[in-house]
């Protein structure tokens, strides 16, 4: 690779591998983030997401392969990288007993911001976080959402250009999401490169302008949302007939929607691939169910899941990865 | 700071262990159960002691019990300052707040020193209580003014050598409550067959040797000497030299190991 595509990646993996005893939980992944960008790393559990993030932000050696975040070698250069880098997820970095101020005054301690800059960098982050009333309570007192926001907001303390999230928004309720959503959102707009790693579909969805799907250490597919609903066949329209007389009718009413045949799932499903349009299809289906005088339950428009991407890229389910590492006794 | 000179390098770190330790004691000042277990136990083993033991048993000391358990009671809650280092470190470890901190670019030394030096800090303010509330129940300083300075800097070496030893202990068991089942239990037999509370001489004969000779045995009586029976002038006792030894020793081998444990991660 030449040191111009080098200087425009803000981080670059090449052929990187780590293995616990006989776990290859990393098996020659490779990667590359542009500057400004957004890369969402999509997986089930124990996929290897986390063992990358710690490898990129200097927690874990490599055990063979390249990497390099900010231009630096994150073995060779670590101090280096560590001054370019924020790491947040599961909110580790705050200390329960303390307020959300105090907290990130100590964080701004620790990057030597001096007493005074500590505190207006705390004061700014509070307020962009939305978390200034709360600022003075213990961060116990915090929902699940406020204390992510903190979290986050800690890791932003000095500014990094390069910011790594490990699942965000595991276990948030759907508010604490959306709120996270948002706040993510922003900061990649001020131009922040951002690498997100998650196990859901439609995060990766909202937040990544390119989304890699991890199985057991390995890299399976990459692109864009689009490209990868495209991959899986994208949207799927649904809807059962409870009546089985009509079942026949109901099946040869829409089956010129369809490219491929339609049948009967075991659930009394009927289920149309309709690639991006979704919404569309939905509609034509409604209508020729009503023209052919058919009762159809549970109409609608599914969109694809991880376990559906897992499914069509890999021939298995997203939890058999899962299910198999917890076998082998290791932490992701 | 790859670039750093040894003279920056070593501020650097100073000031992250400073954070550090500011950062534990804050947390300790925060929760009351913290402070409970950490001063008014060690203030309840001393009246306790003082009390319902004390009038039982015969020590050969000047001043009677009161004087033979201070610095004994002292010696128990120093080595007993560890479980807080072992279970603080094991919880930060499990809950992955060391990998955020070592994902940060602060001097690599500054979790444990910052460790370390808030637990003695801890372990200081509550031997004074100790010391404040011995004189209230009838204990005396026999040893001039160097003496009670002595015995609160060895209170505080035995308390940071088995903070050494805990810290490895915390940081390669991970899991705080495995190290409250059986991560410390080695601390009970060591500091109750000691001289810290009974004379030696009332034990079996076969546990005379051990507890005569272990290194908290040694640093109570050290301690003992520099309270009750250093005449002014007079030469340090043997037990300090002994005892100080020992520490030494004990940090020699587990310093390495806890920082490796801690290099190692989560």
């Amino acid at each position: 690779m030449s040191g111009a595509v080098t200087a425009d990646n803000a981080i670059v993996v090449e052929g990187l591998k780590k293995h616990f005893g006989d776990v290859h939980a990393l098996d020659g992944i490779d990667l590359q983030v542009p500057r400004g960008s957004v890369l969402g790393v999509l997986g089930p559990n124990g996929a290897g997401k986390t063992t990358a993030v710690k490898v990129l932000t200097t927690l874990l050696r490599p055990d063979a392969g390249r990497v390099e975040v900010d231009g630096r070698d994150v073995v060779a250069d670590a101090e280096r990288v560590r001054h370019s880098i924020g790491l947040a997820g599961q909110s580790a970095a705050i200390v329960q007993e303390l307020g959300g101020r105090e907290n990130l005054e100590l964080i701004g301690r620790l990057y030597h911001l001096g007493r005074h800059e500590s505190k207006a960098r705390a004061a700014e982050l509070l307020e962009q976080f939305g978390l200034t009333d709360a600022a003075e309570r213990r961060a116990k007192t915090y929902s699940g959402g406020m204390m992510r926001r903190l979290d986050l907001a800690a890791s932003l303390v000095a500014r990094p250009r390069i910011l790594f999230l490990d699942e965000p928004t595991t276990g948030l309720d759907p508010r604490g999401r959306s709120d996270m959503w948002d706040v993510i959102r922003e900061l990649v707009a001020s131009g922040t490169t951002l690498l997100l790693t998650t196990q859901y579909l439609d995060e990766a969805d909202e937040l990544a302008d390119n989304i890699v799907v991890f199985d057991r250490g390995k890299v399976i597919a990459e692109g864009t949302a689009d490209d990868l609903k495209d991959t899986i066949g994208g949207d799927v329209v649904e809807f059962a007939v409870s009546d089985a007389t009509q079942r026949d009718a109901a099946l040869a009413a829409v089956r010129t929607l369809s490219d491929s045949e339609l049948q009967v799932e075991r659930n009394g499903y009927v289920n149309i691939r309709a690639g991006r349009e979704g919404s569309a299809t939905l509609i034509e289906v409604v209508r020729r169910l009503d023209a052919a005088g058919i009762k159809a339950e549970g109409l609608g428009v599914r969109r694809p899941s991880l376990d559906d991407v897992f499914l069509a890229l890999t021939g298995h389910k997203a939890e058999e990865t899962e299910r198999e590492v917890e076998a082998a006794g290791v932490a992701s | 700071m790859t670039d750093l000179a040894i003279g920056p390098r070593l501020r650097w770190g100073a000031h992250d262990a400073l954070t550090m330790s500011r950062r534990n004691l804050l947390i300790w000042l925060k929760v009351p159960a913290f402070i409970v277990f950490t001063v008014i136990q060690p203030v309840m083993f001393t009246l306790l002691f003082r009390y319902v033991f004390g009038g039982a048993l015969k020590v050969p000391v000047p001043g009677g019990y009161v004087n033979y358990l201070l610095p004994g009671v002292i010696g128990q809650t120093a080595a007993f300052t560890s479980f807080g280092t072992a279970i603080s470190l094991a919880m930060e470890m499990k809950e992955g707040v060391i990998d955020r901190l070592r994902s940060m670019p602060i001097a690599r030394s500054a979790v444990l020193l910052g460790r370390l030096g808030a637990d003695l800090v801890r372990l200081l303010v509550t031997v004074l209580i100790m010391i404040g509330v011995g004189y209230a129940v009838g204990f005396r300083f026999h040893s001039g003014i160097l003496g009670p300075i002595e015995m609160v800097a060895l209170s505080l070496l035995l308390g940071l050598a088995t903070c050494c030893i805990s810290a490895f202990i915390g940081l390669a068991i991970r899991d705080e409550e495995s190290v409250q089942a059986f991560g410390l239990i080695w601390v009970f037999p060591l500091t109750f067959v000691s001289s810290a509370f009974v004379d030696v001489h009332t034990m079996p004969g076969w546990m005379q040797a051990f507890a005569n000779n272990q290194p908290i045995s040694q640093m109570v009586e050290a301690m003992r000497a520099t309270a009750l029976g250093n005449p002014p002038g007079a030469p340090l006792s043997n037990h300090v030299w002994v005892g100080a030894l020992w520490m030494l020793g004990i940090m020699v081998v587990f310093i390495p190991l806890a920082v490796r444990a801690y290099r190692k991660g989560g």
